[in-house]
């Protein structure tokens, strides 16, 4: 019998996203679960009761049975305790919990001994993680949003242009906070064609902002401000004095200021005050996404867009659901991964169950409560990020080896050197006291002739190896020279010769050297001519 | 043609030789240097036919052997593939060891060689020159018989008529060593013959030892390492010309051999340091005992280190008609697919709407060194798009798309990040640092070495599994539409 997974309509109020979409109900299906869908749970995304039921998915009229025949609920937004009521006792639940600031919830549905993933409690530095992680993939669709709003309430191009009717200057967006939302909209922005700047506490993103196209504004004070799990932390007030002329300084020049910058579990940073709002040209934007948590700017009103001395602010809190398609599909995907997950690690259950395995550092993060117990917060990760500092010191090593050919310029380390040249003394000098004058004159040919090849060969590219191989297999069949001298050399006296026996060895081996005499020069030949530009 | 004139020609041929190799320093003047090559045999050849060594009786005789062997080579230049090169190379490897230990047991029976012939009357050779003598012949045979044995098996691993998997005897340093010692017992045996029959029966049991060596040594070498493997028999092949020439007293040959002996020598040098391996102990055939073994898999340093997207060929068509500049690298799986005429094919296709195509190539990608050259230029790539790994690895950081087609081990990052890996320290393609990589692969399992690859697991990492020719076929279609 597969578990069903249930998709219930949102409600909250002005949420337009689904927890799944009918792309992700057929994969679901084929991981071997029914998928149950509250009728009219897409209507708002633009996904119809029809789609889904072609995906295969049974729609069903009213949330009390959906939420009664559900093994797993999959949702986008917490559960109202409304929803907490119609959960089935020992079901299992995965959405948005946010566990800090619901704690009250949290017991509501430990009552319920309800197993419940909480897809914001992921531990995000995970790289195996990334692919369920719904934060970041929200995160990026109202980055994306929030420069679309401001393009919306702005009144110029976003890009520079020389018009028949006049030059027109491209629009100057400053970005406060450079996490995965900053980071979408420098992106986004940057592609309209405005002028990009940046700021955040953390100085590692500045490389992440320039390869978006931004501009990364430093504050001109020293003090690292990465508070770990890839969050800022609260700064020093030294920190925050110059911090402060800067976003002075940015508001009067930026005609857009997009602010993103969240503290976890505390109030959002003021970093805009009344004051820079004044000094901002008329008809700037700002948008400031961190509304929910009270905004970065003081005059923002969470949830509505509001014009001050000239300039629009927009403090909307549903940026995502603006996006209902679109984020849907992602979150969905996250969601799907996760399932996977949970039936990948499933292995010692029976078929079609899915198995929370709290050994997983993963998925014991996401699990808040599990059959009744409160298991947040989770202990600590036991193996955090590796620092990437590690890395420049493997690299160097590598990058010394790099380089092939042209070079044996890297002189060897001396002691090598010097037990390498005694040993060449060494053989000389055994060589000359013992050896017969004639083989002198054959060895002092052949060691000349090494260092010819030596120096002949390194000029050699690297892209005709080939050919160089070839040709020297080509040219090494003058051993056939050897064979040629045997057989039937000159004589003198009578000398008892096996005549027949070294005439055929002597045969032999010039047949042999010249297979290779011709086809080594005519395979050369043929490769050479295929080397054009 | 008398002695002095035949020297004289030597000379010239010798010069010719040098010129033909300095001609590969291009492309340009590469054609012009294999003429000289051909020049310089003919020369050669001649003059010593010609020359006061070889009597008319021999003519016959020498025609009709060069007659048959020039056939066979011709025909097999004529029919090789490309993608075959690797296997004819070694097949001619092992033609020139033969020959050298023919001419060597020829060399040895022969009682001429044990006389000067001065003046029309034959002087004995004195004791130390005997001695001499005869250490070239047993050397000469013995490189001779190792370069044969061994190109066989490299041409049958080649050739997939052996698998390509390295065959590990137990305790194989030790018959290593044990065949050694063997061998120069019977050298010492040999030196101390005084008939030519008993000095038969040490040269045939060392030959024996050496042909058992040369296949012991080769077997022990897996598909990926035969780059080295080449040019290490490459380079035997000119020691075994060398030998042959000191044993003949022949300056030409002494010469010949050094040429290719150290160029085969460089030639494997440049490929170990290629693969991060100790030189020496390749040369010595000491293959495999500094970690040149592949990792016994499921140790526990293999684990898989997250989720692979794949992609599919219609979407690699989108991100290659959206980028910028690409550059594609291929491996040895292009060259087994057969795939590079595709590869040309999307490549002008690319090129045509203005995006910057280049190629990368590592100094061991493919089963011998500047395979992949060889096999671009057969499909019409021209070689100024194609570049080294130290020409274009600083550029990866600014690339849209790399392509990786059939490499695995070569664009490995764990040999950078991973000081325990066993591939760290050797250099590879910095493939990552583009924007998005596509590594086509016909499935999930590791590289040669062994090492699993961190590449598939980045983020900005695409996998297209399938057959390369098929896929990249694919590509190319979506492409054109």
């Amino acid at each position: 019998m597969p578990l069903t997974i249930g998709i219930p309509r949102e409600v909250f109020a002005g949420e337009k996203r689904v927890a799944t979409v009918p792309d992700v109900v057929e994969k679901l299906i084929k991981l071997g679960f029914k998928v149950a869908v509250e009728s009219g749970a897409g209507d708002a995304a633009n996904f119809s009761d029809e789609v889904y039921r072609t995906a295969g998915a049974q729609i069903i009229d009213s949330a009390a049975k959906l939420w009664a025949e559900s093994d797993i609920v999959f949702k986008v937004r917490g559960p109202s305790s409304d929803e907490v009521g119609l959960l089935r006792e020992g079901g299992t639940l995965v959405s948005f919990i946010w566990p800090a600031q619901n704690p009250e919830l949290l017991k509501q549905l430990a009552a319920k001994k309800a197993t419940v993933l909480a897809i914001d409690a992921l531990p995000r530095q995970l790289s195996r993680a990334q692919k369920m992680d719904a934060l970041t993939s929200m995160a990026g669709i109202s980055g994306y949003r929030a420069v679309i709003e401001a393009a919306n309430a702005f009144g110029r191009f976003f890009n520079g242009q020389i018009t028949a009717a006049g030059k027109v200057p491209p629009a100057k967006v400053f970005i406060a906070g450079a996490g995965v939302a900053g980071l979408a909209a420098i992106g986004t922005a940057a592609n309209l064609g405005a002028i990009v700047r940046a700021n955040d506490t953390r100085a590692e993103v500045a490389d992440q902002v320039k390869s978006l196209g931004g501009e990364f504004v430093k504050v001109d004070y020293e003090e690292e401000g990465s508070g770990g799990g890839g969050y800022a932390k609260v700064m020093s007030e030294g920190f925050l004095q110059a911090q402060r002329e800067m976003y002075a300084k940015q508001a009067k020049d930026a005609d857009i200021i997009i602010t993103t910058a969240l503290i976890p579990g505390k109030p959002a940073p003021k970093l805009i005050t009344a004051e820079m709002v004044k000094s901002m040209k008329p008809g700037s934007v700002i948008v400031d996404m961190a509304g929910e948590q009270g905004g970065n700017c003081e005059l923002t009103e969470p949830g509505q867009a509001v014009v001050k001395f000239g300039v629009t602010i927009i403090g909307y809190t549903d940026l995502v659901s603006r996006l209902a398609k679109q984020s849907s599909t992602l979150y969905a995907n996250n969601l799907f991964r996760l399932t996977e997950e949970l039936v990948k690690t499933g292995s010692a259950t029976p078929e079609g169950a899915v198995n929370v395995n709290m050994e997983d550092d993963a998925i014991r993060g996401l699990t808040v409560t599990k059959e009744g117990n409160i298991t947040w917060p989770p202990p600590p990760l036991k193996v955090a990020a590796a620092p990437p500092a590690a890395k420049p010191v493997a690299a160097a090593p590598a990058a010394k080896k790099g380089h092939g050919h042209g070079g044996s310029s890297e002189p060897m380390a001396g002691g090598k050197m010097l037990v390498l040249g005694g040993f060449v003394a060494a053989l000389f000098l055994l060589i000359g006291s013992s050896a017969p004058t004639a083989f002198l004159g054959h060895f002092t040919v052949f060691v000349l002739a090494c260092f010819v090849g030596y120096m002949v060969v390194w000029n050699v590219k690297p892209a005709l190896h080939t050919p160089l191989m070839s040709v020297t297999n080509a040219i090494s069949s003058i051993i056939a020279i050897g064979a040629l001298v045997q057989i039937a050399p000159p004589l003198a006296g009578d000398i008892a010769r096996p005549e027949e026996w070294i005439r055929w060895l002597a045969v032999g081996g010039i047949a042999l050297a010249t297979i290779n005499m011709f086809g080594g020069f005519a395979v050369t030949q043929r490769m050479l001519e295929m080397f054009r530009k | 043609m008398s002695g002095s004139l035949a020297t004289v020609s030597y000379i010239g041929a010798t010069i010719l030789f040098i010129l033909c190799l300095g001609g590969l320093s291009n492309q340009e003047t590469s054609r012009r240097g294999n003429l000289y090559g051909m020049i310089g045999m003919t020369i050669a050849v001649l003059a010593t036919v010609f020359g006061p060594q070889v009597t008319v009786a021999g003519l016959p005789w020498i025609i009709a052997s060069m007659v048959v062997g020039s056939a066979i080579g011709i025909y097999l230049a004529r029919v090789v593939q490309m993608t075959q090169m690797p296997e004819l190379v070694a097949f001619m490897h092992s033609m020139v060891g033969l020959a050298a230990m023919l001419v060597g047991y020829a060399n040895y029976i022969d009682p001429v060689t044990s006389f000067h012939l001065i003046d029309g009357k034959n002087i004995p050779l004195s004791e130390a020159e005997r001695a001499i003598h005869e250490i070239e012949i047993y050397v000469g045979v013995l490189i001779g018989a190792i370069t044969f044995s061994g190109s066989v098996i490299a041409f049958g691993k080649l050739s997939a008529r052996i698998s390509g998997k390295p065959v590990l005897l137990p305790g194989r340093h030790l018959l290593n060593l044990a065949g050694l010692l063997i061998v120069i017992y019977f050298g010492y045996a040999f030196l101390h013959a005084t008939t030519v029959a008993q000095g038969m029966t040490p040269i045939v049991v060392m030959t024996v030892i050496a042909l058992l060596f040369g296949i012991h040594m080769v077997m022990a070498i897996g598909g990926a390492d035969m780059p080295v493997v080449v040019s290490m028999l490459n380079s035997y092949s000119g020691w075994a010309a060398a030998a042959t020439g000191f044993m003949l007293s022949n300056d030409l040959l002494i010469v010949v051999g050094a040429l290719v002996g150290s160029s085969g020598a460089i030639l494997s040098y440049i490929m170990c340091n290629a693969m991060n391996r100790n030189f020496l102990s390749v040369i010595a055939g000491g293959f495999g005992s500094d970690g040149g073994t592949p990792a016994p898999k499921g140790d526990g340093t293999v684990v898989p280190a997250g989720e692979v997207t794949p992609i599919l060929a219609a979407e690699t068509a989108e991100l290659l008609r959206e980028a910028k500049s690409v550059i594609i690298v291929p491996g040895y799986g292009m060259a087994v697919a057969q795939a590079q005429h595709t590869v040309y094919e999307i490549t002008k296709y690319l090129r045509e709407k203005g995006v910057n195509v280049r190629f990368g190539i590592h100094p061991v990608a493919g089963r011998m060194p500047g395979h992949m050259n060889v096999l671009l230029a057969e499909a019409k790539v021209p070689y100024d798009i194609v570049f080294e790994m130290d020409e274009l690895n600083e550029d990866f950081p600014t690339t849209d798309v790399s392509m990786i087609i059939g490499a695995n081990d070569i664009v490995n990052p764990a040999a950078q990040d991973d000081p325990t890996s066993p591939i760290a320290g050797m250099p590879v393609l910095e493939v990552w640092k583009a924007k998005t990589s596509i590594v086509m692969k016909r499935s999930m399992a590791s590289g040669y070495a062994g090492v699993d690859n961190p590449l598939f697991y980045k983020e900005n990492n695409r996998m297209l599994f399938g057959d390369a020719k098929k896929m990249l076929d694919e590509v190319l279609t979506a492409l054109k539409t």
